[in-house]
């Protein structure tokens, strides 16, 4: 089973199982997960489950869509080159993300 | 094979999901046809159920299989002219249907949303606080549901001042008529058509306030390459389900809460907290009851087959209230985690409008915490019933202000 690991803004981990193919919001949001709030539930309309991907993670990803990238254009904290929705990233390998200092 | 061999796979149910009796009080029949199976079939209007969150959510998802095109209300556009043009979105499937949706997407952004915030938090507490003050027995319906929305929601569309009662009989026609042809579509159809009219002149090119949303989605359209009747029908899904669900949305969390005092307590005690009460108010009593779709092939759902143009009766509500996925589910509780619902659907089809009724709801909720003290029945509610909606007529109340 692929892991996912959260990192929360004040530093502390979490390390997550992920069935394959769940998205990375999932895996927060079924294991209780503070920091990733997913308003809408998974289809790229809150943007509030904003993560920054960690470095050596960003490659594997898939391509961000055109929503996803307007979407990443309102999120609460600032979006960065590594910013991603979580809900649009389906957990294929390990992975790792730093939540931000707000989603909402 | 056909599709009645086919049936008797699924359990055969005899439950009428658009009587008076199973509108007034869907909740027990929820629970028959969830226990009933995975899939079940609808007897009397030969068609598929699914009332599981599980099964919901796997017919919301796999659009290709169950597909928009051929309507979301029992009619089947293959077979029967729908009565109106279908709609560019609720009723498309891709790549038509993606199309239309980015124009609005980009439009209707999450930014936008923020930046009407501070309004129409005042719009709500001037209006909660007037009527509070009002003392006495008020309708929760007439007196805050449906005044709030008309207040905020017109004028950020940009619609003429005249003629905007003519919203609430139009939606309420066109979520009557995704039911059988019974007394609700006959006779929502007589009502609403005197609204048509208004509704189709305000959608036209031209017609909106130049600074509003309708406007800016006609030119967005415009650019995108649709046609003047195509951007009319975009602004028209707006004019459509933009007014009847937050209506029923904000008068279902009324009676939510009078009805569960210690709930409303908590709201004052934090009203942060009224986000997630109104989230919760959509899982507990869902506006928008039931969707349907249509097989696109043969397939299956939890080892049931389902022919090629199958409908499926997707019940919302019942998924939102199914004990596999949610403990406690016939309480109501503001502060459970209420995402994952599918009282805004699912999928490419999610709700569009959602984080403007969650805006909505939202800023009434912290009105209604600012300025009430206590909120109790002053006699039985009323229910309104639709073929597709859950919501009030009339809901008495007695509010003690802040
Ligand atoms: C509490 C209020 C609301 C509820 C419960 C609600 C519910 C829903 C549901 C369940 C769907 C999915 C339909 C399907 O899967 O076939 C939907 C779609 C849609 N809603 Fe809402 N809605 C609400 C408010 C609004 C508002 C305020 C607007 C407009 C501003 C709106 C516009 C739409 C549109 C355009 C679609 C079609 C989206 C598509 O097919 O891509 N809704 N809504």
């Amino acid at each position: 089973m692929p892991k996912v690991t959260f990192i929360q803004p004040d530093g502390l981990q979490n390390v997550l199982d992920a069935e394959a193919e769940t998205s990375v919001m999932r895996v927060a949001v079924s294991n209780g997960l503070p920091g990733i709030v997913a308003e809408c539930g998974g289809s790229a309309m809150c943007a509030t489950c904003h993560v920054y991907i960690e470095d050596g993670y960003l490659d594997g990803l898939p391509e961000m869509s055109e929503v996803e990238d307007e979407m990443l254009d309102c999120t609460a904290s600032e979006r960065c080159a590594n910013s991603r929705l979580s809900c649009q990233l389906p957990v294929v390998s390990d992975l790792a993300v730093r939540l931000p200092d707000a989603q909402v | 094979m056909t599709a009645e061999t086919l049936a008797t796979n699924a359990p055969v149910l005899d439950l009428d999901p658009f009587s008076d009796d199973f509108l007034t009080d869907p909740y027990d029949a929820h629970e028959q046809m969830r226990e009933a199976g995975p899939v079940f079939w609808l007897e009397r209007y030969g068609v598929y159920g699914v009332a599981r969150h599980d099964e919901v959510s796997r017919v919301l998802t796999d659009h290709e299989t169950f597909v928009s095109s051929r309507g979301v209300g029992i009619s089947d556009f293959a077979k029967e002219k729908p009565w109106r043009p279908p709609s560019l979105l609720l009723e498309a499937d891709p790549p038509q249907h993606t199309k239309a949706r980015q124009v609005v997407t980009k439009i209707l952004t999450v930014k936008l949303l923020r930046s009407l915030k501070d309004g129409f938090q005042a719009h709500a507490d001037e209006l909660v606080a007037r009527v509070a003050a009002q003392g006495g027995v008020i309708d929760g319906v007439h007196d805050l549901a449906e005044p709030y929305p008309l207040a905020v929601f017109p004028d950020f569309i940009g619609l003429a001042k005249d003629g905007r009662e003519n919203l609430l009989p139009y939606g309420s026609m066109v979520f009557n008529t995704f039911g059988p042809r019974n007394g609700h579509f006959e006779r929502a159809l007589e009502r609403g058509a005197a609204a048509q009219g208004w509704i189709m002149e305000q959608c036209r090119p031209g017609s909106p306030a130049s600074e509003g949303l309708g406007a800016q989605i006609h030119a967005a359209a415009a650019q995108a390459g649709f046609n003047e009747e195509d951007q009319a029908k975009l602004l028209r899904s707006f004019l459509s389900a933009g007014v009847d669900t937050t209506v029923h949305g904000i008068g279902n969390a009324l009676q939510c809460l009078a009805e569960n005092p210690e709930q409303f307590a908590a709201l004052r005690d934090d009203p942060s907290l009224a986000r997630a009460a109104f989230e919760e108010t959509v899982r507990y009593s869902s506006p928008v009851q039931t969707f349907f779709r249509t097989t696109s092939k043969d397939t299956e759902v939890s080892g049931v087959a389902l022919p090629e143009g199958s409908k499926v009766l997707m019940f919302l509500a019942a998924a939102n209230r199914d004990p596999r996925q949610w403990e406690s589910p016939a309480a109501f509780d503001i502060q459970r985690k209420a995402a994952g619902h599918v009282g805004f659907g699912f999928g490419i089809h999610a709700c569009l409008g959602q984080m403007l009724a969650r805006l909505e709801g939202e800023c009434f909720l912290t009105a209604l915490a600012r300025h009430v003290s206590r909120i109790e029945l002053a006699g039985q509610p009323k229910q309104q019933l639709n073929n597709t909606l859950r919501g009030l007529d009339s809901l008495p109340l007695h509010l003690t202000a802040a």
